[in-house]
């Protein structure tokens, strides 16, 4: 197994709580790595560690073999997708500047910045030429979500992190967009750690889940372990996510 | 009216230019402090209560105090000019510092987090997202700070600084409404004129949500 990504005993603590708590794991190289849990479990700020947009108050994060802390921030970050749920996308600027900043950012020339941004659009499922002149406010909150995806994939990063990337967005088009991102994965085979707390999107997209649970790893199994998994967390989370859906769906009816 | 003219026209029209190069350097120089002094404060808040509360202490002393105040000090007093420019601008201040500060803060977090995340520069966030985000709201203080000192500098004739305030005050001394009206109306027309040029700067830089 090659190794991507590295949590080594990592903890974080902020005013005085403390939200990592010696978490360890090894993402293997292209594959999804879901990490599951209930709001408060330490999800995102684990997923923030890779980029270094938090730095661990013990323990060390190594990607590729190299401790973040030792890498230059910038390129360790223009390394890496990101995606978030509440987009992000830059509101003065048009679909086709905000796919392809990065590529700004690093100073690579107009033509070649603006031919990956008509390629990357048309990978995320969006018309070029109907969109490439528009501005976040005129777009749909799934389409937001395909430019904010479009935009983390333009450098042609190895990894992709993605913080409950679809937790905005209605039932139908977040199937939609699950769909998508299917594809996308498969096609592209890169290291994902995508943050959530819904199984079914789990299920759906890892070929790992780990389950956090107050700053600690709960469980880490192969999807199909995970879906059968007797383990008391699993259970319960299995449980009690089952049962929303349930409530929520005759709220609906 | 036209013999007033062909008497005061070319006066007015050379105090115009002065009272417009009083604004003018103020306002340059006010910008030159108060927008970088409000991208530090966005980077070291816990210096934003204290630097804005003295910008806002300037702003309280009365006009013809600031000028008085000014007056007796070396290099400054020499020249009537330099004090109007450098009371202009302390007023001028406030306004433009307080935008850029609250322009930046304001911006969506979630913004400039993308911004650090994808590996964006300091100076690379700074120009390419929070100033182009904020601009609408620092033109907004800029506004402000014009409209009022172009109203300030009339009060700095008082000390022989020159301007449209000259009519004004030897209009006033020798009980002359045409005087007056001679340095007031071209005064207001410009404050109307920096507020309706910086009012369409301001919007054409506003950034739709």
């Amino acid at each position: 197994m090659v190794v991507a990504v590295q949590f080594c005993d990592v903890s974080y603590s902020a005013e005085g709580r403390r939200l990592l708590d010696g978490v360890s794991l090894a993402l293997e190289e292209r594959t999804v790595t879901v990490i599951l849990g209930r709001s408060g479990a330490g999800k995102t700020t684990l997923l923030r560690t890779v980029n270094r947009m938090i730095e661990p108050t013990a323990g060390e994060v190594r990607v590729r073999g190299r401790s973040v802390a030792d890498s230059d921030v910038i390129a360790l970050r223009r390394s890496m997708g990101y995606v978030i749920q509440e987009t992000g996308l830059f509101p003065h600027f048009t679909v086709e500047r905000n796919a392809a900043l990065v590529l700004e950012a690093e100073g690579r020339p107009r033509t070649e910045r603006e031919a990956r941004s008509l390629e990357l659009l048309s990978m995320v499922g969006l018309e070029p030429e109907e969109f490439r002149r528009r501005y976040p406010h005129q777009l749909s909150g799934g389409q937001r979500q395909r430019v904010g995806l479009a935009r983390a994939l333009a450098a042609e990063p190895d990894i992709l992190l993605m913080d409950e990337p679809f937790g905005a967005l209605d039932p139908l088009t977040r199937a939609e967009m699950q769909d998508m991102l299917r594809e996308l994965l498969e096609q592209l085979r890169m290291t994902v750690l995508l943050v959530t707390h819904d199984l079914n999107e789990a299920l759906m997209l890892g070929d790992r889940i780990v389950l956090m649970h107050d700053g600690r790893v709960a469980a880490d199994l192969a999807r199909d372990e995970f879906e059968r998994s007797e383990q008391a967390d699993v259970a319960a989370y299995r449980r009690a996510f089952r049962r929303e859906m349930r409530s929520d769906g005759e709220g609906r009816e | 009216m036209s013999g007033f003219l062909a008497q005061y026209g070319s006066e007015i029209g050379e105090l115009t230019v002065e009272h417009l190069w009083l604004t003018g350097a103020a306002m340059l120089f006010a910008t030159g402090i108060a927008v970088p002094a409000g991208i530090w404060l966005t980077r070291s808040p816990r210096w934003a209560n204290p630097v804005i509360g003295v910008a806002n202490v300037l702003q309280t002393i009365p006009s013809l105090a600031m000028f008085g105040f000014l007056l007796p000090l070396p290099w400054l007093g020499e020249r009537a000019a330099r004090i109007a420019i450098v009371a202009l601008t302390a007023y001028a201040l406030l306004p433009i510092l307080r935008n850029t500060y609250a322009g930046i803060r304001g911006i969506d977090p979630a913004v400039i987090e993308v911004a650090r995340a994808l590996g964006l520069t300091g100076r690379q966030r700074l120009f390419k997202v929070e100033l182009p985000l904020a601009a609408s709201f620092i033109l907004a203080g800029l506004r402000t700070a014009t409209v009022t000192c172009v109203g300030i500098a009339t009060i700095a004739a008082a000390v022989g600084a020159g301007g449209l305030g000259e009519l004004i005050f030897r209009g006033v001394a020798s009980v002359d409404n045409r005087l007056v009206l001679a340095g007031a109306v071209p005064a207001a027309l410009l404050a109307l004129a920096a507020d309706g040029v910086l009012g369409l700067a301001e919007r054409w830089f506003r950034v739709p949500a």
